[in-house]
């Protein structure tokens, strides 16, 4: 007896949840303002239309020099989720540092949590480090911003002579490269100078979803797909040439290719969740 | 049955509950009454010996800032034995005193440019490790501002000692190796210095810093000058010294002899074309600057200049004086940069110095040697480094 009373009422609350739900605008999920869900962005590396892929494969840049690549990384901070409606939510800077490693596919999956729950048509990042973080105490730049352990250390993204992150490191080979050892080396950073000013790489990227909708809700945990097409490293408002800048570090040039790749990144598509 | 069976056991678990409630309290009164009665036993030493640190009475206030790392007698030590140990590179035969040696003030003798792992050369002299409590910047380039992130610099160059910071870590907790010629205990060492045996950059840093910290010269014959002994020096070298201020004190200036400024004091570019501070602020105004050292112990520093050019005194007299080998030919390279000091309207460029004057100055700047800096034990490869 008592078993089927319980049927009864969790059966009567389905329909009244039902019921809310079909009350709703046609096809829209219930959006509470006052919850939190998660979002992913993934950063998909690409060469034009083709997939990345280090050592192996050759591509050609538009000035039709062919390379290869066997390095690429770069750090994406200070994300913001943006709303159709100009409103946005700024991802607590301590858990919005990013480094995205080709040879490593989990880095490529940023994962953000307690994201206010809402229809997203836009991201904008820092590509790079923000200055105030450059500067501060190596206390305050722990995990994947230490400099002397983990993946920082590892793959050598910081100027110690320097100091200051590589905000993005891109290593190959070009038979057309003019350096003695073949090799192509991209090595952008620059924050701003910490006691004179001097060259700031630091670049936000803005990415529209064109119409589309990441949509995060308490159970909806979409996937933003984004793309990062190597080719715009090297070409945009300045057409990089491997015979003539195969290497570019901290230099007055690195600018040229930082106003680049600001523009290398746009959405693939979206996983509803 | 079974229900009063129970009941009678859940009494039986209450009595025997409250009588372990009143057991352990009377346990901790007759506890505390102990310790209060008897002797306390000497624990473990597990807290490091702090080591006071005074700055020389005429020397200015140190730059670093010890109230982040203090002095222990551990840590100096820890520092010492990283200093010197080859582990710090990637071929484990480098150490931080390969290039920074103590019988030349912690320079490398007979170098002109760094030489580091595979027998690489790097572009620049080996600059002296000596009263970096002082500086106000690092390298000759003056891209480090703290003490505490010299060290990866050289491990992590290259050509220097070719090593990630983040092996270094995993290779100094694996210590002590078996088999190894030289047997040393890191995690112990961490532990007395830090009291816990955690390996980490920061206290692997820190150690360092706590080590050269320690590294004062400040017993040389000019200092004993100083302090009122006005016989330490000869009349000669008097005549230097008043020379020196005269001459050289603008920029060598204080008694660490360096204004901290960086100057491009004329030499001409060599092949390797080192724009010096210019690479760090990509400052027109900076090209050709390099950090003027201090000049104590400068008699021990051979090779000069930041690509050991010269490799005596008299050449480097020669250079600031322009009239090499009494030539009237100017050798000074003349661009945007060069120190106003060195360019008097209606003169040669360079500082006007006449033969014996260059002698008495030379002769004043080796009262500057400082034999208890480099002999004291306490500084002194404690058996675990490597010479090239």
């Amino acid at each position: 007896m008592k078993f089927n009373f319980s049927s009864i009422y969790l059966f009567l609350s389905l329909i009244a949840v039902s019921l809310i739900f079909t009350s709703c605008n046609d096809n829209d999920v219930v959006i509470d303002p006052t919850t939190t869900g998660r979002i992913r962005i993934e950063f998909d590396n690409i060469v034009g239309d083709r997939d990345l892929t280090l050592n192996t494969a050759n591509y050609k840049n538009a000035a039709g020099q062919n390379f290869t690549v066997s390095k690429l990384n770069y750090y994406i901070s200070n994300i913001k989720l943006l709303m159709a409606n100009g409103s946005s939510f700024t991802v607590p800077q301590d858990s919005s540092y990013f480094l995205i490693r080709e040879s490593n596919a989990a880095s490529q999956e940023v994962t953000i949590n307690n994201v206010p729950a809402g229809e997203y048509t836009g991201v904008q990042f820092i590509i790079g480090i923000d200055s105030l973080r450059s500067a501060s105490d190596v206390s305050k730049r722990k995990g994947i911003l230490d400099e002397l352990s983990g993946p920082t250390n590892a793959e050598g993204m910081y100027w110690n002579w320097n100091p200051g992150y590589i905000f993005l490191m891109l290593e190959g080979t070009s038979d057309s490269a003019s350096s003695p050892n073949g090799k192509i080396y991209y090595h952008i950073g620059g924050f701003g100078g910490r006691t004179e000013k001097t060259l700031n790489n630091i670049r936000t990227a803005k990415v529209d979803f064109g119409g589309k909708k990441a949509i995060v809700t308490s159970t909806l945990s979409p996937e933003v797909h984004l793309m990062a097409d190597v080719l715009k490293i090297f070409s945009g408002s300045t057409q990089v040439s491997f015979s003539k800048n195969p290497n570019v570090m901290f230099q007055d040039y690195s600018s040229f290719i930082a106003n680049n790749y600001v523009n290398m990144f746009t959405l693939d598509h979206i996983h509803a969740d | 049955m079974q229900i009063k069976f129970n009941q009678h056991l859940l009494t039986m678990k209450k009595i025997t509950l409250l009588f372990t409630v009143i057991c352990l309290f009377q346990i901790l009164i007759s506890c505390k009454s102990e310790s209060e009665t008897e002797t306390p036993v000497i624990p473990e030493k597990t807290t490091p010996t702090p080591l006071s640190w005074k700055k020389p009475a005429y020397f200015p206030d140190p730059v670093y800032d010890l109230s982040k790392n203090p002095l222990t007698e551990e840590g100096v030590e820890l520092g010492r034995f990283l200093f010197y140990d080859g582990i710090l590179s990637r071929t484990n035969k480098i150490g931080c005193g390969t290039c920074h040696q103590q019988q030349s003030a912690f320079t490398h003798h007979g170098h002109d440019l760094s030489h580091g792992v595979d027998d690489l050369l790097g572009f620049r002299n080996s600059p002296a490790v000596q009263n970096m409590a002082w500086n106000t910047s690092f390298f000759w380039d003056g891209g480090v501002h703290d003490m505490d992130i010299v060290p990866p610099v050289p491990i992590q160059n290259e050509v220097e000692m070719g090593e990630k910071v983040g092996n270094v870590i995993e290779k100094l907790r694996k210590t002590p190796v078996a088999g190894a010629a030289k047997q040393v205990n890191y995690p112990k060492m961490f532990k007395a210095a830090f009291g816990t045996d955690e390996i980490n950059s920061e206290r692997m840093m820190k150690a360092l810093s706590q080590f050269m910290m320690t590294l004062v010269s400040v017993n040389s014959r000019y200092d004993y000058y100083k302090l009122g002994d006005a016989s330490a020096l000869t009349v000669q070298e008097k005549e230097g010294m008043a020379l020196f201020k005269q001459n050289c004190a603008t920029c060598h200036a204080g008694e660490l002899f360096t204004d901290n400024s960086f100057r491009n004091n004329g030499l001409i570019p060599n092949k390797i074309n080192d724009q010096g501070r210019y690479g760090i602020t990509l400052n027109e105004m900076d090209r050709l600057k390099f950090k003027v050292p201090s000049l104590r112990n400068v008699g021990l520093t051979a090779p000069y200049m930041h690509d050991g050019r010269f490799y005596t005194l008299q050449e480097v007299l020669d250079h600031y004086a322009n009239d090499k080998n009494s030539s009237s030919i100017d050798t000074m390279h003349n661009s945007p940069t060069l120190d106003p000091v060195l360019q008097i309207a209606g003169q040669k460029k360079g500082i006007k110095l006449s033969a014996s004057e260059k002698q008495s100055i030379i002769a004043f700047l080796k009262t500057l040697n400082d034999e208890q800096f480099i002999t004291d034990k306490r500084f002194s490869d404690p058996g675990v480094g490597t010479s090239l």
